[in-house]
């Protein structure tokens, strides 16, 4: 990424501050017939990334969604600490983008941000600018490839500036220039003051991106250390085991 | 045969000549038609994407009454209408009826249940994809309805072009209403049946030829359009 869009967007989006801004308090999500998340306690600091990971099924992106307040707890609490909910964003594994232009869609998101029209313009060009897609801000948005889609969900996410941007498995589906891109992207939101919530599978992802590692397994929290920590000695049989690509039962 | 093949000719040479009185009944057709289309697109539309995206008691049942109304028989709607706009009904001191506005309000009730059930199917289905995304984006109710609405904007041609259809064929209503008065509120499907009964088949012809052909022209510009925005993803 540009030095100069690093800094204009840390110029935007302003320096961050090192405290709670969402607490999960023994969060219980059920469906009819089980149990999906089970009484999950966490607590997110501004600032930094943060690596959601566990297997398919262990409740990272339903976690997620209660983070988002897409989804409601069955009992337990989400709170939100020093931001408020427009402060959260999140970025789906697949990006669901509007029948727009690449532009159109950055504008339809700064509108609902309540952004002044006169910085329209700016914000627009700005965001262009850190996601690398200028050349196609009049290009059918569900024309681009899909690591471009993404790039887009990513910074129509950040239109508003938000405190906390939740991302589930961005890079899932993406070659390897895309994901290193997206990856880029990622980091240059984070050294902007975002906070980062990131679902990811990529071992080597959550190395190069996060500072600390949540490991969910079965509905529940198995193990919440600092990134080299988690990889390197993993406290948990679960995390030993999803790390070693063993089977778990 | 013969006598077929002469209407023909005929019908042809009105058209042709821009016979005056041929076209003065096009004119008001169109008027007519395209007017009551367009009071019932802005009402069904919003209708429609309510109906998609709200959640309230009695949904259900609201959505069954306007889906058995698109079947509603137009001599029925033009009845009620003429009971209303008659001078006797609680309408009759705007002096409305037997004018091109009594059969535009005939109309746009008979178009907008069309209108507003094929939308609330469309807007219902990209609710379905758009959903999370604008819920995490923090839409508000008027926002995620324009949004939905923009967005469906290609594929809601089809809703309008069913109520576009529907408006053209349409003859009982605007018959009762209407009163088919020469040179006042005679449209092309009225003036068509009262010319085949008292056997003037030329200009029941020529007639005929200009409604299936604009419906030809409308219905193709439109889906051409749709076509293009599809390719695009734009649709």
């Amino acid at each position: 990424m540009p030095d100069s869009n690093i800094i204009s967007l840390q110029n935007w989006t302003g320096k961050p501050a090192q405290n709670t801004i969402v607490q999960l308090e023994d969060v219980v999500l059920d469906s009819e017939s089980r149990r999906l998340v089970d009484g999950i306690s966490l607590t997110l600091r501004s600032g930094g990334i943060t690596a959601l990971m566990g297997s398919n099924g262990a409740g990272k992106t339903l976690t997620l969604r209660l983070i988002a307040r897409l989804l409601q707890p069955s009992s337990g609490i989400v709170r939100n600490c020093s931001i408020e909910e427009r402060d959260i964003a999140f970025v789906f594994q697949r990006p669901v983008l509007l029948r727009r232009t690449v532009a159109a869609n950055l504008l339809h998101a700064l509108k609902l941000c309540k952004v002044p029209r006169h910085n329209r313009r700016e914000r627009i060009q700005l965001l262009l600018d850190i996601s690398r897609l200028s050349e196609m801000a009049n290009s059918p948005a569900r024309m681009l490839s899909g690591g471009e889609q993404q790039r887009l969900a990513m910074v129509r996410a950040i239109a508003g500036n938000p405190k906390l941007l939740l991302l589930d498995e961005p890079t899932a589906s993406l070659d390897p220039h895309a994901t290193s891109m997206l990856e880029n992207l990622m980091t240059t939101i984070a050294n902007s003051g975002t906070k980062l919530v990131l679902v990811t599978h990529d071992a080597g992802q959550a190395r190069r991106l996060s500072s600390d590692v949540v490991f969910m397994h079965e509905g529940r929290i198995a193990e919440h250390t600092p990134t080299h920590q988690f990889l390197n000695t993993p406290q948990s049989d679960e995390a030993k085991a999803y790390l070693e690509g063993r089977l778990l039962v | 045969m013969e006598e077929i093949r002469t209407a023909f000719a005929a019908a042809f040479k009105l058209i042709v000549t821009l016979d005056h009185n041929l076209f003065e009944i096009v004119g008001l057709s169109l008027y007519v038609t395209l007017t009551a289309v367009l009071i019932a697109c802005l009402i069904g539309l919003p209708l429609g994407a309510l109906l998609a995206v709200g959640r309230f008691p009695g949904r259900h049942l609201v959505v069954v009454f306007i889906n058995s109304l698109m079947g509603l028989p137009p001599v029925v709607v033009g009845l009620v209408v003429y009971l209303m706009l008659s001078s006797a009904g609680p309408f009759g001191v705007l002096q409305l009826l037997y004018t091109p506005t009594a059969m535009i309000i005939a109309q746009a009730l008979l178009v907008t249940p069309i209108i507003a059930a094929l939308s609330r199917q469309i807007i219902e289905a990209l609710h379905g994809e758009y959903d999370e995304m604008l819920r995490s984006m923090h839409a508000g109710r008027m926002a995620t309805l324009s949004t939905l609405i923009w967005d469906a904007r290609y594929s809601l041609v089809t809703a309008a072009l069913a109520g576009l259809g529907r408006a053209f064929a349409e003859v009982g209503a605007v018959m009762i209403v209407g009163g088919n008065i020469n040179h006042v509120t005679r449209v092309m499907t009225t003036a068509i049946a009262l010319e085949t009964s008292k056997g003037e088949l030329a200009l029941a012809l020529g007639l005929g030829i200009i409604l299936v052909g604009l419906s030809i022209m409308i219905n193709t510009a439109l889906m051409s359009l749709r076509s293009e925005m599809e390719r695009m993803a734009y649709a």
